[in-house]
This record gives structure tokens, C-alpha cells and sequence, in this order.
């Protein structure tokens, strides 16, 4: 059997076990480094750049970013088989954007197949759509984000257009099993029901996509901001209330999709 | 469809009630039963003493006063105050006069005594000077395992002071015949005797104790039917008049025969419950599997149309919350190890039967939401998972687990009946375990398992290592060689082995020395016609006449061994970073970080003894300045400098609990040291000896008298907690925490291990917070895991109730094999509650 590609490297920064809230059952997320969003409520900024670079947490200097080849990630995943087992869980890629390494991505997907695990992404889809072809194979679940459905307004909070996005998404409902639209839900950006109502009329025109995930704004990245010594353009935002969520959920719901609140 | 009618039912107002009325004041010390046990000891001075213990018990039942309280449907209370105690002078009484100005105020599990209580007490006690298990154990105890208990290696306090308890006793039985049919058992079993017979006399005089211990059970049940029917005569509201005219026609009929009905089989188990807290002083008293006992009953209520499901729950509520009415005052520093007023009554549901098929019914639904209903600590509610258990079950116990009161445990048959096999029950007792206690399996009705003989400090042995068996100034143990002559880790890991078998000699010495005097002192007839094959042998479960017999005794302090040899491994021998002599300093200075009050006093002592031999005078003020030097850490900055630096490389040695094989492999070897060499000795009673891995909360005080071990840990701060890793040294999350615990023996420690884990509610929120929480469980056991137990309750709710505990009277948490009141619990407690790791990540 060829097994090369559990030689091919790429680049993460974290893995992270017993996650519960990307994809079914408990799972292991690997977070790959490297985006070409800029989302200002960004919860890793680390994750942001390709390059390996310092990061100062609780007075320490931490490097964050490493270069691993599939088969060292999937030893680490592999530890929690057991687990996957039982409660339908399995790998889920994460980042940063592991669309902009889709050699590797492809073949961490493929090496958590050849064991049986369920896999997963979470993607901001902002990539040229060969790229996804070459995960699609080996991806049970696509969670991909339509964070606003107003180009400009994308573009002023993410540093990119949403067109190439939207037209992936499309695409990805075509070619993918299982599609799941997750929108994070950040003050003065996205959280009106008029503009929930559109992400999820947008939703519904994807063929066999019926379920949207609403992701409550939360202020855990902010440390690390000043940690890699940038600015947080949203200090002082604090989190929607429950009361508030649950009326955007009801504006989605009115369109008939399913929504949750949460992941 | 489900096979299970698991409907949930609402908590009926009566059980609101019955806990506002139980909780209404500190529980309160009463002197009755002191009185009538003393009365009849001296009435029967010259008779056996199985014949003593016997009359005794008569005694007791037939003056006690009993009370009814206010809307119980369940009766039967061992004190007239809602959850107060009763004292048992034939134990031990010296420590509770010691302590009767101070028992009201410590922190640990408080008791009210009234000065008239004082003095009863103070004059029945002093006719027991001489004659008490503990006394009679100090003398058959060799004289260096005093020394070893003196030095804190381990402590069998427990049973020395106070009785066994920690059995399960043939409920079902009790249910089906009465204690007629136990009478009539033993009535066979005499004629059978001939007056020839080599052991006539002990037989006799057992047999003729089991009977009147019976009849004085049924008996004592006939006083409260006559009181329910003076106060049903006297009562104007009628509801309430039917209700005590049932309850004076189920105490007429039970214990004494066979239960007829649900509400009579719950107040025959009553009875059976609480006269065995009576006769003795022990906890652990485990109800066992009552859903499989009480069933029947249930069943047939149900089929005949007599009952609702909703007033069975009701009733079954009523018996858990008589299960907290049951206290026991303990010495001060027991009470700290054991807190939260806990007797540890373990009643589990779920399993397997005795042929392997699942066992779960409906009752075991009604157990969880009992638990549910009245949410307090007893009964310390467990479950029985196997591979066959139906997911619905799981599911429910885990809503229960969300609610945060610590409940239920879960225990893995699959781990605990091959293990049983391994102790040698035959497959269908293993099948049919319970749980005693806080973790530790038997079979009901043929087991004395002396389940909690000590709390064994593995950390302590280690110390005697570095001290070569010194230990404040005196020579306590073997002499192992001096640290700086090791040339190799297997040597330095030698010398710990050598001392670890010492110390369990010693340990082995104390027990069996303990459990010889309650044979002689307190054999318990009441009990022992209930423990299968008693009456066959014609003599007492203290005399071996159990079925099964076993003492076990818990070791402590595996995570803190496994890397304390793990980093000497690494930085002395692997990369010679330092030398054994300098990590014996770096000890003894507790690494350089400051020392409490009395540790200060001690050293100044020894310092300034030190200087009086050198020939120097010490005036007052000389003395001071030692003591400010001493607190102030006593080591120069360099020195301190050193410290830190060794500390940062233990920190960056690999750590117990993070998922890493080779560590993990080398903890359960670690483990080994304990587990291994204890299988090998015998008891009086014939039995074996197992270990269990759990320190109840033992580890926290116990941790107070542990210097520094090699692993970073400072001085008198808790050790690690059962089998869990060292607190805060887990850092991949619970499956990688899961996975290394899941690599130490389970099977070995067939008296039981504990496994603790920590989550925030937010961990079972939805359906799918209960999937992932119940796949965690499964998947643990799937790799062998015997036990693991959570408290569900934030970090920031457990501060709030530090400082405001008058808001959190009724905050439940799991503690170690049990659930306590956190506001009861001492303030170190309840910290290193809080230090546990908290999982995040739901």
C-alpha cells in the first residue's frame, strides 16, 4: 500500500482533544496555520499568519507553529480512538484556513478515513475551488462560514470579499455530503435579524444544505492580540445576550431552516 | 420503543417538607444508647460476651425512645433529634470527652452536645476504661507499628476507634421471611448441636444471640406500631390518621415476617438499615442493589393495582431521605477525613444478575430520580455499567450527574467481576457485586470485607528513603543505605520497595490486630444472622463467619510517587542534572519556599539545640531571630535561586495523567509497590488482604504530615487525589487524563480505585453534552477503568460559596467515594475541591 502521503508536512499550531462542538461526537481538532481572512473578532490570531512566530501568554514567550508531517499528527489523533468510537466522534481540521495547505489537509483527511474516523472542517471557504476538490474525497462534514452577505461589509470586517465565498459554497453543496453554514455573531457587524434572515435565505438556496449554526461573539482571543503586539479593534464589544440570540434564531427559524445557537 | 417506563415524576411537597424538617439545626449528640449498653454490660458482667452483645441490643431497643416525625410515611429514627447520633462507649469514648468543648465549633462536621448530655455521657463512660476495642488493640499492636501510626505513615483509625460497618447485608431476605425466618434458621441449627460437640458452647451461645438480637428487632418494630396508632388516635387531620394507621399495621407486620406490599418492603428495609447503624458504630452500612431486591414488590403493587408509580416514587423518596437521618460523630481527625457528615450508605442500581443478563428495571430509573427528588448526599448513589446497559440508563444517570450534586458513580462491571473471580467468588456472586462504602465491590450478604482498614500515605516511605529510615530524629523504620551512596535509579528504587514492604508489614500488623480485638470485644450477633454462613459456623462475621473474608486497605499518593521516582529518573540519573544529596536538601528546605508556624517551631527547636551542643548560649532573643529566619524560608538567595531552577526542570519532566505511555507504564508500576506485596498476607478471620486506590479525603490531611516529595510538591499541601493525576498536572484534557488513569491496574485494586474528574455545567448542556459525557464514560471503561465519578459545579460557584455559605446550605459535591455538603467541609477541602482540574472545553 502506498503510504507516502502520511510523509506529506504542513504547518499547525495547536491540537486540541475532547472537542465537543465541531462536528459530531468528541473529537480532535488539529489547527493548521495560515489564513487570508483577517476577521477582527478573529478568536486565534495566531493562527492568522503562514510564518512561525512568537507569541508572549502570561509572561512567557511561546512559538507558535510547527511543521509535522501527517503521520506525527495522526499519532497524536489516534489516542483517542476509543472515544471517536464510542460517541461517533473523529478528526476535525480547523486554523487559520487549512484550505491554503491542501496537500496536507487532504491527506490528514485521508489518513483519518483509512482509520475509520468521521472527519470534519471548519473553513471559511476563501480558496480557488480545486483546492477543496482535493479534500472533498475524504470529508464527511464541510462547517463553512457566511459570515455577511454584503461584499463590502465582508470585506471592511474580514479584509476580503465575499463573492468567491458565497460561489464556493454553492459549489461545495454540489459536491459535498454534508454542508453545514455557521455564522459568528458579532455586534455591529452581523447581528440583526434582517441580516440573519438573509444568511439564511442564502442558506436555503444551497441545494441539500438545511442547517445554520448561530456562533455567539466571546472575547477569549483577547489576550493574544496584544500577546503578538496588535491592536483589538473591538475591545470594549461584549458578548450578545442569550435573549438577543435566541431572537436572531427565531428570524432564521421564520425562514425554515433548522438553527441552533451554538455548535 | 423503550423497554423502560422511565417517566420522570414530580417531587411530591411531603419530601420538601421532611428535609426542611431534617436540616433545621446542627445535628445533635445524644447519650441514650451510652446509658442502656452500659446498664446491661454491667448486668451481664460474667456471661460471653456474644451473649452480652446480644442482651445489650435488647436492652437498647426495648428503652431507647423513638419518635415519628412529622409526615413520614417511612419510620424508625435512632435519635429523637432530626439527624443527631448516638454514641458507642464499647469502641472507643476518650477521644469524644477530649473533645467535648471543641465538637461544636470545629469545622469539620460539627455536632451539638448539651451540657446534661456531657454529664450522662461522662458517667456511663467511665465504667469502659479498660474495656474497649481500642484498648484491647493498642495491646496486641507491636510496638513499631504504633511508632510507624504515631509517624503518620499510615493510619488504621478507622476501625480502631469505632466499629466496621462496610457491609451488605442479606436485604432481600430479610424482605421475603422476616426475621422470623432468621430465628427459625437459627432454631434448625440448634437441634442440630449435640451437647458433645467440640464447640457446643460457642455455637449455643451464638445461636441464642442471633435469636434475641432478632427478636428484639421485631420487638422494637412493635413499639412503633403501638406509638402510630396512639398518635393516629389522637390526630384530627384524617389524611394524615390513614397514613399513621398504615404505618402502625407495616411495623406490626415487618420486620417480623415477610413483606406483603412496596410500602411494607420499603419499612422492613428500613428497619434492617438503621438497627444495624444501632448495634454498631460502623458507616458504610451499603444498601446495596435495591432495585433488585425491592422489585418484587414493586411489581406486584403495580400488577394488582394497589399502587401508583408516583406513590411508590414518594415512598422511595421518604427512604432516602430517612438515609440521611442516620449520623455518626467521628474524632476530629477522622471527621476531616471523612467530612461532610458522610456514612457512605452505597446503593447502586443497574448490572448484571447473577446469570449475566442485564438487570436494569424500572426501579433503577426511580433510584436516579429519587436521588433527583431529594438531592442530598445519602445514599452515596451508584451505577453498574457493562457493556449490555441500556444507553436510556446511562442517559438518565447522567441528567443526574448534570445537576451537580456528585451523583451517581459509575463502576465497570466488566473490570469488577473478573476481578472478584481473581479474590475467588464464584461467577455468579462476582455477577451479583454491590458496591460498600465509597468504591469497593463485594458480594451482599457473604462478605466481611473490611473494605476501609487504613489510609496507607505512599508518599511517606519515599521520605524514609531520603532519611534512611529516620524520621524526626528517631529511627522508625529499615535503615535502606544513605541516598548519596545509590549508584544506579534501580538501587534508589530498591531501597523505596524495601521500605514500602516494611511499612506494609506494619500496616498488615495493626489491622489484624484491630480486627482480632473486635472479635473479642464486638462480635455483632444482629449482623451476623444476616451474613451468610454465619449460622452454619455458629459463630460471628468478626470471628470469620463470612463466606467471603478480606481486609483492605487504601494507598494514597500514586500520582505523587510516579513522578517523584519518574523525575529523580530523569534529572539525577538520565541527565545528571543534579545529585540525590542535593535533591535530599532541596527536600528538607522545602524548596526554599516558606514553611507553616509549626513546621517553623520545630526546625528553630532543632536548631537551636544543634547550637547549645556546639557549647553556645541561646538567650530569647536568639531563639526569634532562628524562628524569622526559618519562616522567611531560612535559605540564602543563591540557594533559593538553585531552587526555583530544579523546580522549573521538574515541572518540564513528564507528568502522570497526560496520555504519555512511557510515564503512564511507570506509574503502574509505581502503583505495583502497593498493590503487589499486600496479596500476600492473611487476616484472623482466614481472609486475604486486597488494595484499593482511593483516599476518601484522607489525602488532604494526610497531605499535611507529607514533607516535599520529588515531584515539585511542597510541604503539608494536599497529595494527588485516588488514581487521578496530581491536581492541575493533567493538562491534555479529560480523554488524555482518562487514558493514563485507564493504564494503571484496575484489576489488582480489586478493593477499589477512584477516578475523580471536574467539569463545568456547560459540559452536559443538551442532549449532546449527555451523548459525549456518556460516550467519555464508556470509552474509559472500554480500556479498563474500574470507577470514575465528576462533580459538575463551576469554579466560580464553589468561590461564591466559600464566601457566602449561608446561600449554599444545600450545595451537594463530590468529594472522593461520596457526596457532602461543600459548606460543611473544612476550608482545606474545599480548596483542593477547587484545585481539581477543571475540564473545560464542551
Amino acid at each position: 500500500m502506498d503510504n507516502e502521503y502520511l510523509k506529506t508536512t504542513g504547518r499547525i499550531f495547536d491540537i486540541q482533544r475532547f472537542s465537543v462542538h465541531d462536528g459530531p461526537g468528541i473529537r480532535t481538532i488539529v489547527f493548521l496555520k495560515g489564513c487570508a481572512l483577517r476577521c477582527r473578532w478573529c478568536c486565534n490570531p495566531e493562527s492568522q499568519e503562514f510564518r512561525i512566530q512568537n507569541m508572549v501568554m502570561n509572561g512567557k514567550t511561546k512559538v507558535v507553529g510547527r511543521d509535522v508531517t501527517v503521520d506525527e499528527v495522526m499519532e497524536e489523533v489516534l489516542k483517542d480512538v476509543p472515544y471517536y468510537r464510542r460517541s461517533g466522534g473523529g478528526l476535525t481540521l480547523s486554523g487559520g484556513e487549512s484550505l491554503l495547505q491542501p496537500d496536507f489537509a487532504a491527506a490528514l483527511l485521508r489518513a483519518a478515513k483509512e482509520n475509520g474516523l468521521n472527519t470534519a472542517i471548519e473553513s471559511t471557504g476563501f480558496a480557488p475551488f480545486e483546492n477543496i476538490q482535493k479534500l472533498l474525497p475524504y470529508l464527511d462534514l464541510y462547517l463553512m462560514d457566511i459570515k455577511h452577505t454584503d461584499s463590502a461589509t465582508h470585506k471592511a470586517f474580514t479584509g476580503q470579499p465575499n463573492e468567491l465565498i458565497k460561489a464556493n459554497a454553492k459549489l461545495i453543496a454540489e459536491n459535498c455530503g454534508h454542508l453545514i453554514i455557521r455564522t459568528p455573531v458579532i455586534p455591529g457587524f452581523n447581528d440583526t435579524p434582517a441580516e440573519i434572515l438573509n444568511i439564511a435565505r442564502f442558506a436555503l438556496t444551497l441545494p441539500g444544505v438545511s442547517e445554520l449554526h448561530l456562533l455567539p461573539y466571546h472575547r477569549l482571543g483577547q489576550d493574544k492580540y496584544a500577546g503578538l503586539g496588535r491592536e483589538y479593534t473591538l475591545m470594549g464589544v461584549e458578548p450578545p445576550e442569550p435573549e438577543k440570540m435566541e431572537r436572531l434564531k427565531q428570524a432564521a427559524l421564520s425562514t425554515g431552516i433548522y438553527c441552533q445557537i451554538g455548535g | 420503543m423503550t423497554k423502560f417506563n422511565r417517566a420522570d415524576f414530580p417531587k411530591s411537597e411531603r419530601i420538601t417538607r421532611l428535609v426542611e424538617h431534617l436540616y433545621a439545626k446542627m445535628p445533635e449528640i445524644e447519650a441514650d444508647r451510652a446509658e442502656l449498653i452500659t446498664e446491661s454490660y454491667r448486668a451481664t458482667e460474667n456471661e460471653p460476651i456474644i451473649t452480652r452483645r446480644a442482651k445489650a441490643f435488647e436492652h437498647i431497643l426495648k428503652h431507647i425512645p423513638i419518635v415519628i416525625r412529622p409526615d413520614e410515611l417511612i419510620v424508625g429514627s435512632a435519635t429523637m433529634a432530626p439527624r443527631g447520633c448516638q454514641t458507642f462507649p464499647e469502641f472507643s469514648y476518650e477521644w469524644l470527652e477530649a473533645e467535648f468543648d471543641t465538637i461544636e465549633k470545629r469545622t469539620a462536621d460539627p455536632f451539638y452536645i448539651s451540657a446534661e448530655t456531657k454529664a450522662r455521657l461522662k458517667k456511663a463512660n467511665s465504667y469502659w476504661k479498660g474495656k474497649t476495642t481500642s484498648e484491647l488493640a493498642s495491646a496486641y499492636m507491636a510496638p513499631q507499628a504504633r511508632m510507624a501510626i504515631e509517624h503518620n505513615i499510615f493510619t488504621p483509625g478507622n476501625y480502631f476507634y469505632n466499629g466496621v460497618g462496610h457491609v451488605t447485608v442479606c436485604y432481600g431476605r430479610i424482605l421475603k421471611e422476616g426475621f422470623e425466618g432468621i430465628i427459625l434458621q437459627a432454631q434448625e441449627a440448634i437441634k442440630k448441636l449435640n451437647f458433645g460437640d467440640a464447640d457446643y458452647a460457642t455455637r449455643k451461645h451464638f445461636l441464642d444471640a442471633v435469636i434475641i438480637s432478632c427478636q428484639a428487632a421485631i420487638d422494637y418494630a412493635g413499639r412503633y406500631a403501638m406509638l402510630a396508632l396512639d398518635m393516629a388516635r389522637r390526630e384530627k387531620d384524617e389524611a394524615r390518621k390513614k397514613e399513621l394507621l398504615t404505618i402502625a399495621e407495616n411495623c406490626a407486620r415487618v420486620p417480623a415476617k415477610g413483606a406483603r406490599t412496596f410500602h411494607e418492603a420499603c419499612q422492613s428495609f428500613w428497619f434492617v438499615q438503621m438497627l444495624l447503624q444501632m448495634e454498631s458504630s460502623g458507616h458504610s452500612i451499603s444498601p446495596g442493589r435495591f432495585d433488585q431486591y425491592m422489585y418484587p414488590y414493586f411489581k406486584a403493587d403495580l400488577d394488582a393495582g394497589r399502587i401508583t408509580r408516583e406513590y411508590a416514587q414518594e415512598l422511595m423518596d421518604c427512604v432516602w431521605v430517612k438515609l440521611n437521618d442516620l449520623n455518626k460523630a467521628r474524632d476530629a481527625a477522622s471527621a476531616e477525613g471523612f467530612a461532610g457528615y458522610s456514612l457512605f450508605q452505597n446503593l447502586i442500581a443497574g448490572g448484571q444478575d447473577e446469570n449475566g443478563l442485564d438487570a436494569t428495571n424500572d426501579l433503577s430509573f426511580m433510584c436516579i430520580e429519587a436521588s433527583m427528588h431529594v438531592a442530598l448526599p445519602q445514599p452515596s448513589l451508584s451505577v453498574r455499567i457493562w457493556n449490555g446497559t441500556p444507553h436510556d440508563f446511562m442517559i438518565k444517570a447522567a441528567e443526574l450527574t448534570r445537576t451537580g450534586i456528585g451523583l451517581p458513580a459509575y463502576y465497570n462491571d466488566e473490570v469488577i467481576i473478573p476481578a472478584l473471580l481473581s479474590r475467588g467468588l464464584t461467577l455468579q456472586d462476582a455477577r451479583d457485586y454491590n458496591i460498600i462504602g465509597c468504591v469497593e465491590p463485594q458480594k451482599a450478604g457473604k462478605t466481611e470485607g473490611w473494605h476501609d482498614a487504613a489510609f496507607f500515605n505512599m508518599c511517606r516511605p519515599l521520605e524514609l528513603v531520603f532519611s534512611n529510615g529516620m524520621d524526626e530524629g528517631k529511627q522508625i523504620s529499615i535503615r535502606t543505605g544513605e541516598v548519596e551512596d545509590m549508584k544506579s535509579f534501580e538501587e534508589f528504587y530498591d531501597a523505596y520497595k524495601a521500605q514500602m514492604n516494611y511499612m506494609l508489614s506494619l500496616l498488615v500488623n495493626a489491622d489484624n490486630a484491630i480486627d482480632q480485638a473486635h472479635a473479642e470485644r464486638c462480635p455483632l450477633p444482629f449482623l451476623s444472622g444476616m451474613i451468610e454462613d454465619c449460622i452454619g459456623r455458629g459463630k460471628s462475621v468478626q470471628e470469620g463467619g463470612a463466606v467471603y473474608n478480606f481486609t483492605g486497605p487504601q494507598g494514597f499518593g500514586v500520582a505523587n510517587m510516579a513522578d517523584s521516582l519518574y523525575a529523580i529518573k530523569k534529572l539525577v540519573f538520565d541527565e545528571k542534572k543534579l545529585t540525590l544529596a542535593e535533591y535530599k536538601e532541596a527536600l528538607k528546605d522545602n524548596y526554599g519556599h516558606s514553611v507553616d508556624d509549626k513546621r517553623a517551631r520545630a526546625i528553630t527547636e532543632e536548631v537551636a539545640k544543634a547550637l547549645v551542643q556546639q557549647g553556645k548560649t541561646v538567650d530569647e532573643e536568639q531563639v526569634r531571630k532562628i524562628y524569622d529566619m526559618v519562616c522567611s524560608s531560612g535559605v540564602s538567595p543563591e540557594k533559593k535561586a538553585r531552587y526555583d531552577q530544579l523546580l522549573q526542570w521538574i515541572e518540564d519532566v513528564p507528568k502522570f495523567g497526560n496520555d504519555l505511555s512511557e510515564v503512564d507504564a511507570f506509574a503502574r508500576d509505581v502503583a505495583y509497590t502497593y498493590t503487589r506485596p499486600l496479596e500476600t498476607y492473611k487476616n484472623p478471620r482466614g481472609g486475604q488482604y486486597q488494595a484499593g486506590l482511593y483516599p476518601v479525603s484522607a489525602n488532604v490531611p494526610l497531605g499535611a504530615q507529607t514533607g516535599a516529595t520529588p515531584d515539585g510538591r511542597l510541604a503539608h499541601t494536599p497529595v494527588a487525589d485516588g488514581v487521578s493525576p496530581s491536581a492541575g498536572k493533567d493538562v491534555h484534557g479529560p480523554t488524555a487524563s482518562a487514558n493514563s488513569v485507564s493504564r494503571l491496574d484496575h484489576y489488582i485494586a480489586s478493593n477499589g480505585t477512584l477516578f475523580n474528574m471536574k467539569f463545568h455545567p456547560s459540559a452536559l448542556a443538551g442532549r449532546n453534552g449527555l451523548e459525549n459525557f456518556t460516550a467519555l464514560i464508556r470509552a474509559y471503561f472500554d480500556q479498563k477503568g474500574s470507577h470514575m465519578q465528576f462533580n459538575v459545579v463551576s469554579r466560580e460557584t464553589l468561590l461564591d460559596a466559600q464566601k457566602n455559605p449561608e446561600k449554599y446550605k444545600s450545595l451537594v459535591v463530590r468529594v472522593a467515594g461520596y457526596s457532602a455538603l461543600f459548606t460543611t467541609l473544612s476550608r482545606s477541602l474545599q480548596d483542593d475541591i477547587i484545585r481539581r482540574t477543571e475540564q473545560q472545553g464542551f
